[in-house]
């Protein structure tokens, strides 16, 4: 055993590569302008100001990562890899979080937004009732959306455990904070913020104690490193179990998939809903990109060990997700039992680790890559259109209060229609295309059993979105019904952003299927 | 002494931690329970440092000092909102969102 530290005989300076790094360093400097912002930008321009430094910022980042492509290496000091399941989901993640930013920045729905004015100020006090009638709105939330992204761009990027560690921390905490500010209801939202934050502090310790294990096994977090230390059989191997145990207990809380899903319902309900709609799709992305790393680069050469315990986890999310999605009165409480059963389906495409393509593509990856980018679209348009159905107390979300909602407008139900057939997995839309994608992932990778399984589920799926497809157009209106806001631009841009990646890529699938081929490799 | 006494330590504290965020009611000690599975992680890192002779351990253990500092401003921010509204600091307390 050896028992001296070993000091870096010379210091070597870290070396930054501005130009890989170049998605994140935008983003996180946005983010940090917004808070300059805040402290020095008059009040009344504040809102179209961060709005729109926050969509710029956006965009600038996609554009990087667009010249990015192609061009796989990894930077600061390796810690950070750039390549194509990297630059794949920093990408979508970044185009999901514009329609995202619009949803949040919405004010004609609501009087002032859907934020409260100021998250201290307790429900129902006298000061909260002179902020509402000074008319002052939330703008914070710009700078704490763009950390979130920012730390969402860097989680799936991550090289090493502490990256990772630091990047999920990054993305967490403003999460934690943007749902407990809810201008409606705030007791519920409230509560939303205290679980998801203790429940969230309690799995990211586990990640972090798997961390820890894990480098008690190869003495090193790099996820190179401990690649290396599995193949050559070196170290405890009970330390490399237990660490990897707790490390994907850390990111299947993340993705919420069961037995890990429990905050997922309470949050989702809970929070603004738009937040509900970026923190679904974007979250859902940056951790099964992160998950994905892990499981391929880190440890893939324990794939015996691993594959048999993400079956059983994938059938039980189907599972769970399904059939109490089944029971649900809530529409948000539905799209979150909804969001739960998605997970499943993608992990059932990650056990196709040994299922290679034509080109060479690993199916496993590419086709959890797009039925992550299918499914966030659809759930941002989807979580969008809810904020639209309201009544005097707010978002009308009671399942009973949709009913007959094709009578009062046509062409919401017609679009909500859309996104849960999508949800569905119904020809013609994105869903189905993913849907296959990955269940032929895991059949060329012979999870026979799985894929049965999954399609089972998903025609139970089908049935509770049928019933509030039936609900909107065969019932009949309650008299005391809730009426559907005709909202800004703002909204109707998120709607139809997610509305026509939804259609696009259920009719013309082609492109980004062989764009998530071509990323499909990752960098060691 | 055999540094593994150490990594059993830390595996002793950390599971303390996890039960006591199960178990406890009141919203600050089962922070303080979360808190305390961070420090245990701190120790298996030091310790695994120590073992294997490289530096990377203690330099997590800073980062992670700090990641847990800025996870008390922001929990103890969400903590504070729901006393105030609530006058009381009890997880069973809150109970709207079920099912």
């Amino acid at each position: 055993m050896n028992t001296g530290l070993t000091l870096a005989a010379e210091f070597e300076t870290p070396s930054v590569e501005y130009r890989l790094l170049a998605p994140m360093l935008i983003v996180f400097g946005v983010a940090v302008a917004g808070v300059l912002l805040e402290a020095f930008m008059p009040r009344p321009f504040r809102h179209e100001t961060q709005l729109g430094l926050a969509v710029a910022g956006l965009l600038a980042a996609f554009a990087s990562v667009v010249m990015l492509a192609g061009d796989y290496s990894v930077a600061a000091s390796g810690s950070v890899a750039v390549d194509g399941p990297a630059l794949f989901l920093q990408g979508a993640i970044l185009l999901m979080a514009i329609p995202g930013v619009l949803a949040t920045a919405e004010r004609k729905v609501d009087v002032g937004g859907v934020f409260a004015p100021a998250g201290s100020s307790t429900p129902g006090s006298p000061a909260e009732r002179l902020l509402v009638a000074e008319k002052i709105t939330q703008t914070e939330v710009f700078p704490l959306l763009m950390f979130a992204i920012g730390g969402m761009l860097l989680f799936p990027a991550s090289n090493d455990l502490l990256t990772m560690f630091v990047a999920l921390e990054v993305l967490s905490l403003p999460l934690y904070l943007l749902c407990g500010l809810a201008r409606r209801r705030r007791l519920l939202s409230q509560e939303a913020s205290l679980k998801y934050f203790l429940l969230g502090a309690y799995s990211s310790a586990f990640f972090l104690y798997g961390v820890a294990l894990l480098y008690g096994y190869a003495g090193t977090v790099r996820l190179s490193g401990i690649a290396e230390a599995v193949s050559s059989e070196a170290g405890n191997e009970t330390l490399l179990l237990t660490g990897t145990a707790l490390l994907t207990v850390g990111l299947l809380f993340k993705v919420g998939a069961a037995p890990f899903h429990s905050w997922t319902p309470d949050v989702y309900q809970g929070a603004p809903t738009p937040i509900t709609g970026f923190m679904a799709a974007c979250t859902k992305v940056a951790a099964f990109g992160a998950l994905l790393r892990v499981l391929y680069v880190g440890v893939g050469g324990l794939a015996w060990e691993w594959e048999p315990v993400i079956w059983g986890i994938a059938i039980l999310t189907m599972g769970v997700g399904s059939v109490l999605a089944l029971t649900q009165t809530d529409i948000k409480r539905m799209l979150a039992y909804s969001s739960i059963a998605h997970a499943g389906f993608i992990l059932t495409g990650l056990v196709g680790t040994d299922a290679v393509g034509a080109d060479g593509e690993l199916l496993g990856v590419s086709s959890v890559l797009f039925y992550l980018v299918t499914y966030g679209f659809s759930t941002i348009g989807a979580f969008a259109v809810v904020t639209l159905v309201r009544d005097a107390a707010g978002e009308a979300t009671h399942l009973s209060q949709w009913a007959g909602l094709a009578r009062r407008s046509p062409v919401i139900a017609v679009v909500f229609t859309f996104f849960l057939a999508a949800f569905a997995g119904i020809p013609l839309t994105s869903g189905f295309t993913a849907k296959f994608a990955v269940f032929s992932a895991a059949w060329a990778g012979d999870a026979r059993v799985l894929v049965i399984i999954g399609v089972i589920m998903s025609a139970v799926a089908a049935f509770f979105y049928f019933r509030v497809i039936v609900l909107m157009f065969f019932s009949a209106p309650a008299p005391d019904g809730p009426s559907v806001v005709v909202p800004s631009p703002l909204t109707t841009v998120a709607i139809a952003i997610g509305a026509a990646v939804t259609l696009l890529l259920g009719v013309f699938p082609t492109y980004v299927l062989e764009l998530a081929g071509l990323a499909s490799q990752f960098v060691r | 002494m055999n540094p593994m006494n150490y990594v059993y330590l830390s595996a002793v504290l950390f599971s303390i931690g996890a039960a006591g965020v199960l178990l406890r009611r009141n919203a600050i000690v089962v922070f303080m329970c979360v808190e305390l599975m961070l420090n245990a992680c701190n120790l298996a890192f030091v310790t695994f440092s120590r073992m294997e002779g490289n530096l990377d351990g203690q330099v997590i253990a800073f980062f992670v000092m700090v990641v847990a500092a800025a996870e008390v401003v922001v929990g103890l921010a969400i903590i504070v909102t729901i006393v105030r509204t609530r006058r009381s600091a009890s997880v069973d307390g809150a109970n709207l969102l079920k099912y």
